[in-house]
């Protein structure tokens, strides 16, 4: 169920196309879902990398050659990405991007390793841009992925880091997705606040279904009747959505920690009252200091795509990275790419560096808590097309050395 | 009353009737399978075949169900997938060696078929105890069960991210590595034949006739000595076995089984499958089977729209071709050898012209609408041609076309009425 | 005791809403024979009239037309539709609804697309209702509170005080009965389809913007609203009442619940980290319907007041 939505970028990619029809295409597949509840979020993300990709065309390519990114509709289903991940490497395709559910990036991880030593001379590189549970970068490492987004852990180092300053938090909740990825957030929630701050009681530790929850209220109502001082969510997409518009229902005021505030619809399903109660950890925010060029990129962003914010700064990364690496390597072909990419360091647009750990394949980089502010206060660019955007709270700049986790991957790697 | 002389062999087919009317479409059936790898398919192409394999096989065992024993099944991807996960743990005990380790991946099917039949067992005990809607309640209620019931015990199916394998383990039969497509072919092609002559032998079976005359008239059945409840028991068991070994095909195939694969929609897609392609006919499925997956993974590359069409497809025969495209088939080579072929082959020119034109606006209606909803500024350029939501032409395209076809439709549905019966 | 509270009333919320769009389907299964497969599809087209309408009007308006547009576009189902497949049995029927709940989702899915629209509550509504236990109840739940009992009163009404409610009445267990007495049943069923449908749609405009409305929203509803109708019991709008309910309270207290089955069967001696013993009654909140369905269908097949065998 291929959904070739390159029209958006018809215009721009025709012009490209006739004065670089002699050099070759780089096709690049993008698997997540684009229809159902968690459609925005596979969206958002592909005009993203839809954009990156135009803009690394405008400016003469990688090495001369043109990029396509191809988009596939995989419903977030793990069987339904792999029939996909098949079409798409029929199609051409040699870099994968997918971020959406770690299920999903689990079979594909498992997939690919089994299609790369099984066609040797036809190795396809996963490019993971928010699949953040922490074993793929450790028990589960593999050479050919690398993921440009911080994972679950190092996201709840920071969040915790945060927690253990605020002597008025002493009990926390944590609800979450009923699947890997939640579980390994609360995993980490749990040690991690045992560790840092011993005294915070968790009260709850909820998981509900992945994707089928419509109404979050009675969920809601657990979390107040726990008197919780905070909540932790990993909660994504339209879970994530639903959860905030059922917290604003209630009009309770207790804080909500999360991976995934920024995913569309969070902030304006809580409008005002989400100041001061949404919280979330990301590598970079529209509000913070940036080049000029970053501002422009972000305007026409939402110029672009009116829907959707500039959300998926990792997107924009990571092509950088896939260039930096092709160029380095002087080819565009996986294996030089992939032994490229390990330890290439590239400057951040926030400011900082993003390095990509060669032992793990795990990108390092600043991680920041942020809170919704009206714009004016401190805040430039909103979010859902209303007057809130988010804005950095005191001490919520995380260097990329704190945030750093060991890892205990032992990968494989080609001669 | 000139033939009630007429004996019972004078009724039975020939020898060589019997040869073309049984044998010859296996044989035809077979040659093509051979003959398929000799045209160098690409990947897209093996992948394509072997989906369409696991489904022929899904959508005869669906057939056997709603086409010969009458009982509407809205959960039969259960007891595929429950087929498909025994096999899935299987693979992964073969990779850990032991007794298990000597168990070819190829036979994994056989595994399939009797984790669906095991199960099919079990459930039917309870739920073909009644037939026709109560039946389909039922199998609609015990697949919703399954399904969400199947998030809870992940050690059995593995939660979101499900259970997956590698195929590439255990003995080696008949010099198949299981790893590349082209070998794989050979073990979708020999199971592919051996459950279509499997289940075509069924329909023979005294069992199978009985199963059809249950559909038919329980009662009768009853007042001959058989236990309808029993035999409708039987069937559904034998079916859930059969649609277990096309989720041992897929296993093998994916590598990769997940609880989405027991939900309503794998169960819905058999079904719009079987009936599309004709539930009264042996071959009905198989060209539904063909039809659908060829339409779910090609069209969708052509129109974002191709899930409305099936839906309208799927409406359309329900009202106006029940037999599905298989009847429309053999209608249309019967007709041809009846005796007034010339008649009938101009009224079905005129109906298909009727169909086609208004075909051809609603195609237009519905991609206009697809470009115009995706709000990208898109327009609709079949052959050349330029259609946007906002130009009147588009419109004129449109119309003209659905109406003109209804017309000549209507013309020809008159004249049928006009002739005599 | 908060979760009691808000679990009874989130429950006989939920239960009422059930009751909407169950209703309908029951008089058109018990009537008719059919299971429509596509009801739930029009409370999802009532869903996206009233965001639509709304968008162009106002809400209250779209409280009104969306069900009537839904019972229109019933009407024509029936009429064009099903009366047509009607000859060839009850499982062409339930085929035909089950290809046209497919339809209905694609079409949605190219008007309105893929995603969520934003049908959004009233503001007149959008404020807290009353407090309790720290958690404010919001207004518009207690308007579909309201919205819900005067259904049911109306529904009653129209059933058991007038003529055309005995006509449907009669049609319900005796149809044929009802054609000899000179009724044009044919109406009456194209009637009582198109109502249904009405039902079904204003369950769609009031729960729409609380929930979301996406074209998955039928999806989800429809199985749910099928175990109602079977455990209710055919022909039966109080079985049918009665499900609803208790289906509604059932899943929104086990949503309540922390406790997990160890804690539950602790005298077997499950342990708590077994896969069994995992589970929190919590997370069986989804089951629990097709469970009952499941049940009820083995042991007592005419549903809680039904008065034949299904």
């Amino acid at each position: 169920m291929t959904l070739r939505k390159t029209a958006i970028l018809a215009a721009a990619t025709s012009v490209i196309a006739m004065s670089a029809a002699s050099a070759e295409t780089v096709k690049m597949a993008f698997i997540d879902p684009l229809s159902g509840p968690m459609g925005p979020s596979g969206e958002a993300a592909y005009t993203s990398f839809q954009l990156a990709a135009e803009h690394i065309n405008e400016d003469g390519g990688v090495n001369g050659n043109m990029i396509e990114v191809t988009g596939y509709d995989n419903k977030v289903n793990p069987k339904e990405s792999l029939v996909q991940l098949q079409k798409a490497i029929d199609d051409g395709a040699r870099y994968i991007f997918q971020g959406n559910g770690s299920s999903v990036a689990a079979a594909l991880i498992d997939a690919i390793d089994k299609h790369n030593s099984r066609n040797p001379g036809e190795e396809v590189l996963f490019f993971n841009y928010a699949a953040v549970t922490p074993a793929f970068t450790n028990e589960l490492c593999s050479f050919w992925h690398f993921r440009f987004d911080a994972h679950a852990d190092m996201k709840m180092a920071a969040i915790t880091d945060w927690i253990a300053e605020r002597d008025e938090i002493k009990s926390v909740y944590l609800i979450g997705q009923d699947y890997v990825f939640g579980e390994a957030v609360a995993a980490a929630a749990e040690s991690m606040l045992s560790e840092k701050r011993p005294d915070i009681e968790i009260v709850g530790n909820e998981l509900h279904p992945l994707a089928k929850v419509k109404d979050f209220t009675p969920y809601i109502q657990k979390i107040i009747s726990s008197g919780a001082d905070a909540v932790i969510t990993g909660n994504w997409g339209a879970d994530m959505q639903l959860l905030m518009k059922a917290a604003a229902e209630s009009g309770s005021d207790i804080p909500y920690l999360t991976f995934y505030g920024g995913s569309k619809g969070a902030v304006s399903s809580l409008g005002e009252g989400a100041i001061d109660r949404l919280y979330q950890v990301t590598e970079g925010i529209t509000n913070l200091e940036a080049s000029d060029e970053q501002y422009a990129l972000i305007e026409e962003y939402k110029e672009r795509f009116p829907d959707y914010d500039y959300y998926y700064h990792r997107a924009f990364n990571a092509m950088r990275m896939f260039k930096a690496a092709a160029e380095k390597a002087g080819s565009v072909d996986p294996i030089p790419v992939a032994k490229a990419l390990e330890g290439l360091t590239i400057d951040e647009a926030y400011g900082g560096q993003v390095t990509m750990r060669a032992e793990d394949h795990q990108a390092q980089q600043n991680l920041y808590i942020s809170t919704v502010a009206k714009v004016g206060d401190g805040v430039t660019y909103g979010v859902d097309n209303v007057d809130y955007g988010w804005k950095l709270v005191e001490g919520g700049s995380i260097d990329a050395a704190s945030a750093e986790q060991p890892t205990t991957c032992e990968m494989e790697r080609p001669e | 009353m000139s033939d009630v002389s007429q004996t019972h062999a004078s009724l039975a087919p020939s020898s060589a009737q019997k040869f073309r009317q049984r044998f010859l479409p296996f044989l035809v059936f077979g040659a093509i399978l051979l003959l398929i790898p000799m045209t160098d398919p690409s990947r897209t192409m093996y992948a394509l075949m072997h989906q369409m394999a696991i489904y022929i096989v899904f959508a005869l065992a669906y057939n056997m169900l709603l086409g010969k024993g009458g009982m509407l099944s809205f959960g039969h991807a259960v007891y595929f997938g429950f087929g498909g996960y025994l096999c899935m743990h299987a693979m992964n005990w073969i990779e850990d060696g032991g007794v298990w380790g000597a168990f070819p991946t190829f036979f994994l099917p056989v595994l399939g078929f009797v984790g669906g039949a095991v199960s099919a067992v079990v459930i039917g005990s309870f739920s073909t105890k009644r037939s026709g809607t109560t039946f389909a309640m039922i199998s609609l209620g015990v697949a919703e069960l399954i399904f969400a019931g199947a998030f809870m015990f992940d050690s059995l199916f593995g939660g979101e991210q499900g259970i997956s394998g590698d195929r590439m383990n255990g003995p080696e039969v008949f010099g198949l590595s299981m790893g590349p497509q082209s070998d794989i072919y050979w073990f979708m092609a020999f199971w592919t034949i051996l459950s279509v002559i499997a289940m075509y032998a069924f329909t023979r079976t005294p069992l199978g006739r009985l199963s059809e005359a249950v559909r038919d008239n329980p009662q009768r059945v009853e007042f001959i000595g058989y236990n309808p409840q029993r035999v409708r028991w039987l069937v559904f068991s034998i079916s859930g076995g059969f649609a277990g070994l096309a989720g041992g095909m897929s296993a093998v195939n994916y590598e990769i089984f997940t609880p989405e694969a027991l939900s309503l929609i794998p169960s819905g897609f058999v079904l719009i499958m079987a009936y599309v392609g004709g539930i009264t006919y042996f071959a009905g499925p198989i060209m539904g089977a063909v039809l659908l997956t060829y339409m779910s993974s090609m069209m969708s590359d052509f129109t974002e729209a191709w899930l409305l069409y099936l839906g309208l497809m799927f409406v359309l025969i329900v009202m106006y071709a029940p037999r599905g495209i298989a009847g429309i088939v053999f209608g249309f080579w019967d007709g041809i050898r009846g005796a007034n072929s010339a008649e009938l082959l101009r009224k079905w020119a005129v109906q298909l012209l009727g169909c086609l034109l208004m075909l051809i606006g609603l195609i237009i209606l519905v991609e206009v609408s697809v470009r115009w909803s995706n709000g990208w500024g898109e327009a609709f350029e079949p052959f050349g041609l330029h259609f946007t939501h906002a130009d009147i032409v588009t419109w004129i395209a449109i119309f003209v076309p659905i109406v003109a076809g209804g017309y000549v439709l209507r013309l020809a549905t008159r004249e049928k009425e006009e002739m005599p019966a | 005791m908060e979760t009691i509270v808000f679990a009874l009333l989130n429950g006989v919320i939920y239960g009422l809403l059930l009751f909407m769009l169950s209703s309908g389907l029951t008089l058109i299964f018990s009537m008719m024979g059919v299971l429509n497969f596509a009801h739930a599809s029009f409370y999802m087209l009532g869903a996206y009239f009233a965001y639509t309408i709304m968008g162009a009007t106002s809400f209250w308006l779209a409280l009104f037309i969306a069900p009537i547009l839904v019972g229109l576009v019933g009407a024509v189902v029936e009429r064009y539709g099903l009366r047509k497949v009607h000859a060839n049995g009850h499982v062409a029927e339930l085929l035909f609804t089950f290809g046209l709940a497919y339809l209905i989702e694609e079409i949605v899915k190219i008007v309105y697309g893929k995603t969520a629209v934003d049908y959004k509550i009233p503001s007149l509504l959008d404020f807290p209702a009353f407090t309790i236990y720290g958690a404010s109840f919001p207004a518009y739940r207690m308007f579909m509170l309201f919205i819900a009992i005067g259904m049911l009163v109306g529904l009653w009404f129209l059933l058991k005080k007038t003529r055309a409610g005995l006509i449907i009445q009669a049609a319900l267990t005796h149809p044929h009965m009802v054609g000899h007495l000179g009724h044009n049943v044919p109406l009456i069923f194209m009637t009582v389809f198109g109502i249904g449908c009405a039902l079904a749609g204003l369950a769609g405009v009031i729960a729409g913007n609380i929930f979301v409305t996406d074209p998955a929203m039928a999806v989800l509803m429809g199985p749910i609203v099928f175990v109602v109708v079977v455990v209710g019991g055919i022909g039966s709008l109080e079985g049918a009442f009665l499900a609803s309910i208790l289906i509604g309270l059932l899943q929104n207290f086990a949503v309540g619940i922390s406790a997990s089955f160890a804690d539950i069967f602790w005298f077997t001696g499950l342990s708590p980290t077994s896969e069994i013993g995992d589970i929190t009654v919590s997370s069986l909140a989804p089951v629990l319907p097709f469970l009952l369905l499941v049940l009820m269908l083995i042991f007592r097949p005419r549903g809680l007041m039904g008065e034949q065998e299904l």
